[in-house]
């Protein structure tokens, strides 16, 4: 048990710095740990050796609690060996001794020795005891369900384990934005992100597609939590394998599920939908630009690329404000509902760089071979309203503000351990409480000729575990035995 | 309904705050009552541990002289009026934002300090252990006093992902179990100081000294054991309920988010807690510090995690 207890604080010990540090593959920030580097130059990459940017992915972790499953198993299989063998063995004769014990009673009585003996016995067994009665001793004992429960909840942390194991090995996490009007399918190439696990079958993915038909948002308007969301409902129409088309609407706490692969609703934000035209006033680009969020009022930033525009190729940089205002420190959002959607953008020239190769984020500019659009000397820049156009200076191209849509963030996650541990979670519970709740405990009788004439009883119980058993449990049984047609106690010892 | 919800966030809002002066006026008897006893604490035999598992219930505390039975007599119905007072903080609360009242950090801790009183007075019904009402008052005027300070948030609906049958049961959970964790707490540090006295061995219990007014260590032990051994389960349960809750709207039960990460690390520290008493030779004061390590790494869950580190549960918002 020393080493249970050690392993275990040790356990608790090494979750901590967890939580301290930002975590790879913890689903808050994406971002973290490389900020964390960027701002702590010297400590991260000691830090990282460590591993304490992936603690519970870490060796040293996984060595702890494998080392504890494993002592744990040595020590519960030996105690499942001994409890089936006490329960199918009487319980142990009375120690020499019974006034140690708790709850110790005696008394002398005239009444017949085998009548005692057999009312203690019929009075504990309706009570739940295993009960064994010879000439002069009744032994019983009661709650063996609390070892068959202890037992349970160990075993039940393996159980938990492979199904943990399962949806590590086998499963995979993702993420998508989709635009309203857009469409996504469940395949590798479309996702934003894919965290694979070692043996994801990538090419063989939940067959399903849908598009996103609307994204419907409501805030609280008035009140003292004014701008808090109410509602969040994104309607999809979907289609699973070769079926129908069918209609859901996912909101936050109901995903869609199609076998297991579920899409969760985990964010939202706006996507203004420009169209650029080049210096040629050719369309070069049209629809929905994702902006990332920045704040609860949803000022978000992004960028627009038109890598197609000639002679060269244009981007924007810049913010949106679904109600825009401008203070002191510059414009900023009142509100995170669309009443006064504006874009404030400037402009580059140059190349994107998009043709090595290299992936790009689509809310970052690579601008190293850019230079900003320049009207007398000045970075160029405008505030557009619904409908509004920049025209960039010397006829280099265009951007029209054509509306507003909504963008939603999709988490899908395959898991197919989870029934597992699902079911190794309610053992666990269920286990643990009753191994709490139910008090084992044994308790004797012992009858013995008294000195002067008479049968002399004596009662006395011990709690195999360190709660005390129910107080009125020895005293009932006096009380049976004591009830006027056996016989009236002499001599009889109060209870302390 | 007869009134909006307007007054009756007010109405709730009262009703902490008149919980907030009886409480403090709690204190005052109880601190009183303590005071007393330990100026004339008579000498004290303590158990001897030999004895502890075999004898019955004895709780030798020499009797406190009338006038301190009567403070603390005082100070135990003001407990009473301000739970009360507390409660009727929390329904009206509820009554006003129309769900459950525990859907930010502010409701989150005027229910925990319903459920740590709670906790006292269920106790205090069954066994002798008014001692405690000094520490356990001092605890919950301490939650309330950053609730209404500095967590106050007005009443309001919840945010989307928080309006969940889940988190009802979840955080309900959770609250019931730290609020009995507490006065497991409470018992386990009392224990810890009446232990050193009862060690130094003195048979005389030196007068004037604090330990020497409480309950044995055996009173104190039992009852930090049956309230963690009533929480341990209830705590299980609630972290349970929040995987099964962060399936639902992540799709991942279990994350290693902040607030995840330190309800498991309570969780292991009970464990090793209750280990612990089953382990000759740390059963008693080590086994204490795992209990008390739990405790504290439920407290920075409630505080540290909400206040300084961010995660997907940050939106309990403050
Ligand atoms: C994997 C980590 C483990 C966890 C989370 C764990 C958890 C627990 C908990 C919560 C209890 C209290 C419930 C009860 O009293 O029935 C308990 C009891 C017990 N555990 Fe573990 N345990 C672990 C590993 C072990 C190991 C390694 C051993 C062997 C040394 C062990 C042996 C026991 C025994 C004998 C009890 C009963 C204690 C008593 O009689 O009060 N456990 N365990």
């Amino acid at each position: 048990m020393r080493t249970a207890v050690m392993l275990l604080a040790l356990l608790a010990l090494a979750a901590i710095p967890g939580s301290l540090f930002p975590q790879r593959n913890v689903a808050s920030d994406p971002a973290a740990v490389i900020n964390y580097a960027q701002e702590n130059p010297r400590v991260a990459p000691w830090l990282d050796r460590l591993g304490m940017f992936d603690v519970y992915a870490s060796p040293w972790f996984a060595a702890i609690y494998v080392l504890l499953l494993v002592s744990m198993t040595g020590c519960v299989l030996p105690r499942s060996r001994r409890l089936w063998q006490s329960v199918r063995s009487a319980p142990p004769p009375a120690p020499r001794n019974l006034a140690r014990l708790e709850g110790h009673h005696s008394w002398t009585t005239s009444g017949e020795p085998a009548e005692i003996i057999a009312t203690a016995a019929a009075h504990l067994r309706r009570r739940g005891f295993r009960v064994l009665t010879s000439t002069d001793e009744v032994r019983a004992e009661r709650g063996y369900l609390r070892e068959v429960g202890n037992l349970a909840f160990h075993l039940s942390l393996l159980v938990l384990l492979v199904g943990i194991a399962g949806g590590k090995l086998i499963g995979f996490e993702g993420r998508v934005a989709v635009a309203e009007g857009g469409t996504f399918a469940n395949d590798l190439s479309q996702y934003d992100a894919f965290t694979p696990s070692a043996w994801t079958d990538v090419d063989n993915l939940e067959p399903v597609s849908f598009r996103l038909e609307d994204f419907d948002v409501s805030y609280q308007t008035s009140g003292p939590n004014t701008g808090q969301p109410t509602k969040f409902a994104a309607r999809l129409a979907y289609r699973a394998g070769n079926g129908e088309e069918q209609t859901i609407t996912v909101e936050p706490n109901h995903p869609l599920d199609v076998n297991e692969t579920k899409f969760f609703l985990t964010g939202n934000g706006y996507a203004p939908i420009v169209t650029v035209r080049d210096g040629r006033d050719s369309v070069v680009f049209t629809g929905p630009v994702l902006f990332l969020p920045l704040d609860t009022d949803n000022a978000s930033e992004g960028v627009i690329k038109a890598p197609d525009a000639q002679p060269a190729q244009l981007a924007f940089e810049g913010f949106f404000f679904p109600t825009a205002d401008v203070g002191p420190q510059g414009p900023y959002s009142m509100f995170p509902d669309t009443l006064n959607p504006q874009l404030f953008l400037t402009a580059f020239t140059g190349d994107l760089g998009l043709s090595d190769g290299v992936p790009q984020s689509v809310f970052t500019l690579d601008k190293d071979e850019l230079t900003q659009v320049r009207r007398d000397g000045r970075p160029f820049s405008q505030a557009l309203s619904v409908g509004e156009t920049m025209r960039l200076p010397d006829g280099q191209g265009t951007l029209t503000f054509d509306g507003v849509s909504r963008f939603a963030n999709f988490q899908i996650a395959y898991d197919p351990g989870k029934e597992i541990t699902l079911v190794a979670a309610i053992v666990l519970f269920v286990g643990l409480t009753t191994s709490l709740i139910v008090r084992r405990r044994r308790l004797w009788m012992r009858l013995r000729p008294s000195a002067d004439a008479g049968t002399m009883v004596e009662i006395a119980g011990y709690s195999l575990t360190r709660r005390e058993p129910p107080p009125n449990e020895i005293k009932n049984l006096v009380a049976a035995l004591t009830s006027p047609h056996l016989t009236t106690p002499v001599n009889k010892d109060t209870p302390r | 309904m007869i009134f909006d919800e307007q007054t009756l966030a007010q109405f709730s809002n009262g009703l902490v705050y008149s919980a907030i002066a009886v409480y403090a006026l709690a204190l005052l008897a109880y601190a009183a009552e303590a005071a007393g006893q330990v100026a004339s604490a008579a000498p004290v035999v303590p158990d001897s541990p030999a004895h502890n598992r075999l004898a019955g219930a004895g709780t030798m505390v020499a009797a406190p002289p009338s006038s301190g039975r009567l403070l603390g007599a005082v100070g135990t119905s003001l407990t009473v009026l301000a739970f009360l007072l507390n409660l009727g903080g929390v329904v009206t609360r509820g009554l006003a934002a129309g769900r459950v009242p525990w859907g930010n950090m502010y409701e989150f801790v005027l229910v925990c300090a319903l459920a740590a009183g709670a906790a006292y007075l269920a106790f205090l019904s069954r066994r002798p252990v008014r001692a405690f009402g000094v520490w356990i008052v001092a605890i919950v005027l301490l939650a309330l006093g950053l609730a209404v300070t500095v967590l106050y948030t007005p009443a309001g609906q919840l945010v989307p992902v928080l309006d969940s049958y889940w988190l009802v049961i979840h955080v309900a959970a959770a609250i019931t179990g730290g609020g009995v964790f507490t006065v497991g707490a409470v018992a386990t540090g009392l224990f810890l100081v009446r232990h050193r006295q009862e060690r130094r061995g003195t048979v005389q219990a030196p007068k004037g000294r604090y330990a020497a007014s409480l309950p044995t260590t055996r009173t104190l032990e039992q009852v930090a054991h049956t309230a963690h051994i009533f929480a341990f389960p209830i705590w299980t349960f609630a972290v349970i309920a929040g995987a099964i809750w962060a399936e639902n709207s992540w799709g991942r039960y279990w994350g290693w988010d902040p607030k995840e990460t330190w309800a498991f690390i309570t969780w292991v520290f009970y464990a090793a807690h209750l280990h612990a008493q089953a382990t000759a030779g740390w059963r008693g004061v080590r086994a204490s510090w795992f209990a008390l390590a739990g405790y504290a790494a439920f407290l920075f869950n409630f505080f540290g995690v909400n206040l300084w580190i961010t995660g997907l549960h940050s939106y309990a918002g403050v």
